[in-house]
């Protein structure tokens, strides 16, 4: 089945990406060739079949591990601000979202 | 441009690894007149486009902390690698150098942190030289995603295979490949998702292994796609691969989630162990008829010294090859956009600069940020994951996944590793697919397989094919059996002697 251009904007919507009017056509079909080759997924017979997130998982059981909730890291938020596009006295500024 | 030491006739370049770091040990040379030869080779290479940074200062300072260490005497337990120059892949923050992912959206970042596999390297004495180009968050087969200007360079710039300039290096791992193959260091990192170490360690005629899926910790490497991101070492030899992968694995619980609770090796130990009666399986999908004849012909060669050396082969099947496609390009891009979502010009990285509101920031910000390759992965994930295409796709490829993974254990029964092409064909012209992003994907054919299973792979340069570029052999182990494949990779390099074998004019 055929992506459309309605659906690749709420696509582009949901992924945040502002894509160019220009580009979407070009995307579109790129986007369709791809989905070309991936059909082929929905006719393999999967029934009973778990699907794998972890690889390992094929020999051993695999539980993601938890640690404790404390904190173990030490404060480092002017180190890892400096990277920030945007700070003042240590807080990260964004544009207004309440008015 | 060549330096001789006094130990041997080789300049300091041709040295392997191993060697090398012997010779530091015992003082035949020093970590500064080391670091000193591979800068000075860096500098006149960099039309090769391989560095994305170098901080001469910050290389030297540590060698000369390296030669204090190295003159207190025996350091060789504790620091295997001490005075040893590497680089690394630009997907691992450092500390001491910019990091970038290839992206314009990380432009000038500099990590507050090292990635672990950087302080594991760190900490058995090894060297930084810089950091390596790489495809944009490692997505690209051919180096020619990268959107950070190399080092020597004002804008982008393709990264240039050494046996021949016209020709990419393969990807997205291409810096590191290329700074081993033209002598540029003696060994680096790199990362595989779907083949990013394997293929262009073939590519180069170069040596790199790819580790069980969570042996080596992701802590501190750019996600791309979680799952299966795998660091692991890239070298002239399955010797030196074997010392660099030894520093690089072991586990990381409180850092990695995915890290496994399983211990650090010395994979040196087994090298020369014998490879008499040692079973390998010879998937028949790996050498259907899309394969090139020459790539072909150098693997059958390398098959025969396998079987020159005491191994049977074994015919085995691993019917879903080439389903490990669409699996493989719905799984990686639904992880690849959520893991992408950090980069939201708010903590860190690219922010536009003309926005109307929050959303518009957001969504130019990515825009702006974001390379093609990269957006078209982010949008083929969201898709993929969103409502009413999940189960179908997405689901659906999580089973095939373990259909796959099962299909190897079967295979496994039969055989104690597994041999095959790297890749389809040598490598390509700069440019030849790069408006054809499917014909990149449906080239990672024989990587993806391994990868989606989470097994340890490696690339042995095994001659040379089409136009003479290099041709890789794949040997794929069970899972933890990378000692095994090393063992195997390095008989074969006792052999042989491609790994040995030098770009002309470099």
């Amino acid at each position: 089945m055929a992506l459309t251009s309605q659906e690749l904007s709420r696509i582009a919507h949901l992924a945040r990406l502002d894509l160019e009017a220009t580009e979407q056509d070009h995307l579109l079909g790129q986007l369709n060739n791809f989905f070309d080759i991936v059909e082929q997924i929905r006719a393999v017979d999967t029934s009973g079949v778990d699907p794998l997130a972890h690889p390992i998982d094929v020999i051993a059981p695999m539980t993601l591990r938890l640690r404790d909730d404390i904190a173990s890291e030490p404060d480092n938020r002017t180190a890892n601000q400096r990277s920030a596009p945007a700070v003042e006295s240590g807080l990260f500024l964004v544009p207004r979202v309440i008015e | 441009m060549k330096t001789p030491i006094s130990s041997s006739q080789l300049p300091l370049h041709d040295l392997p690894l191993r060697s090398l770091a012997e010779a530091l040990r015992v003082g035949q040379v020093s970590a500064l007149e080391v670091t000193d030869h591979y800068l000075g080779r860096m500098r006149a290479h960099q039309s090769l486009a391989a560095f994305l940074a170098v901080d001469e200062e910050v290389s030297r300072s540590q060698a000369r902390a390296a030669d204090a260490r190295l003159a207190t005497g025996v350091q060789s337990i504790t620091a295997p690698l001490l005075g040893v120059p590497i680089a690394h892949k630009d997907i691992f923050v450092t500390r001491d150098f910019p990091t970038t992912a290839g992206s314009r959206m990380l432009a000038g970042y500099r990590s507050p942190f090292d990635a672990t596999v950087v302080q594991r390297l760190a900490d058995a004495g090894a060297i930084t030289l810089g950091k390596l180009n790489c495809d944009e968050f490692a997505m690209g087969s051919a180096n020619e995603n990268s959107a950070a200007p190399p080092v020597g360079h004002d804008t982008p710039a393709p990264v240039r295979n050494p046996w021949n300039t016209e020709h990419i290096p393969g990807g997205s791992s291409g810096g590191s490949a290329v700074a081993v193959a033209a002598r540029l260091a003696p060994g680096v990192t790199g990362t595989d998702t779907g083949g990013s170490i394997r293929q262009p360690a073939a590519f180069c005629g170069i040596t790199g292994i790819k580790p069980t899926y969570g042996r080596a910790s992701r802590y501190g490497m750019v996600a791309f796609a979680s799952s299966l991101d795998q660091a692991g070492p890239m070298a002239r030899s399955a010797d030196d691969c074997a010392l660099l992968l030894s520093a690089i694995c072991g586990p990381d619980l409180d850092r990695d989630s995915t890290s496994l609770d399983y211990p650090a090796e010395d994979f040196s130990a087994h090298l020369n162990d014998s490879i008499e009666g040692l079973r390998i399986g010879v998937p028949a999908e790996f050498f259907g008829d899309g394969i090139a004849p020459g790539v072909r012909t150098a693997v059958d060669a390398a098959l025969k010294e396998y079987q020159k050396l005491g191994a049977h082969l074994v015919p085995i099947r691993l019917p879903r090859t080439a389903l490990a496609i669409p699996v493989y390009y719905i799984i990686a891009p639904a992880e690849a956009s959520s893991n992408l979502n950090r980069f939201d010009g708010v903590k860190f990285g690219h922010r536009a600069k003309d926005y109307v509101d929050l959303q518009d920031m957001y969504k130019k910000t990515r825009a702006e940020g974001f390379g093609d390759e990269v957006q078209r992965r982010i949008m083929i994930g969201t898709y993929v994951l969103s409502h009413g295409y999940y189960d179908a796709y997405y689901l659906q490829a999580q089973k095939i996944r373990r259909m796959i993974a099962d299909d190897f254990q079967q295979a496994f029964k039969e055989c104690d590793l597994i041999a095959g092409p790297v890749a389809p064909t040598v490598a390509w012209k700069i440019g030849e697919k790069s408006r054809d992003p499917l014909a990149n994907y449906l080239a990672d054919i024989f990587t993806l397989p391994a990868s989606l299973a989470g097994l340890p792979g490696m690339s042995v340069p095994a001659g040379f094919g089409e136009g003479g570029m290099p041709v890789g052999l794949q040997l794929i182990g069970n899972y933890f059996q990378e000692s095994r494949l090393l063992n195997a990779a390095h008989r074969l390099q006792l052999a042989t002697d491609f790994h040995l074998q030098t770009p002309p004019g470099f």
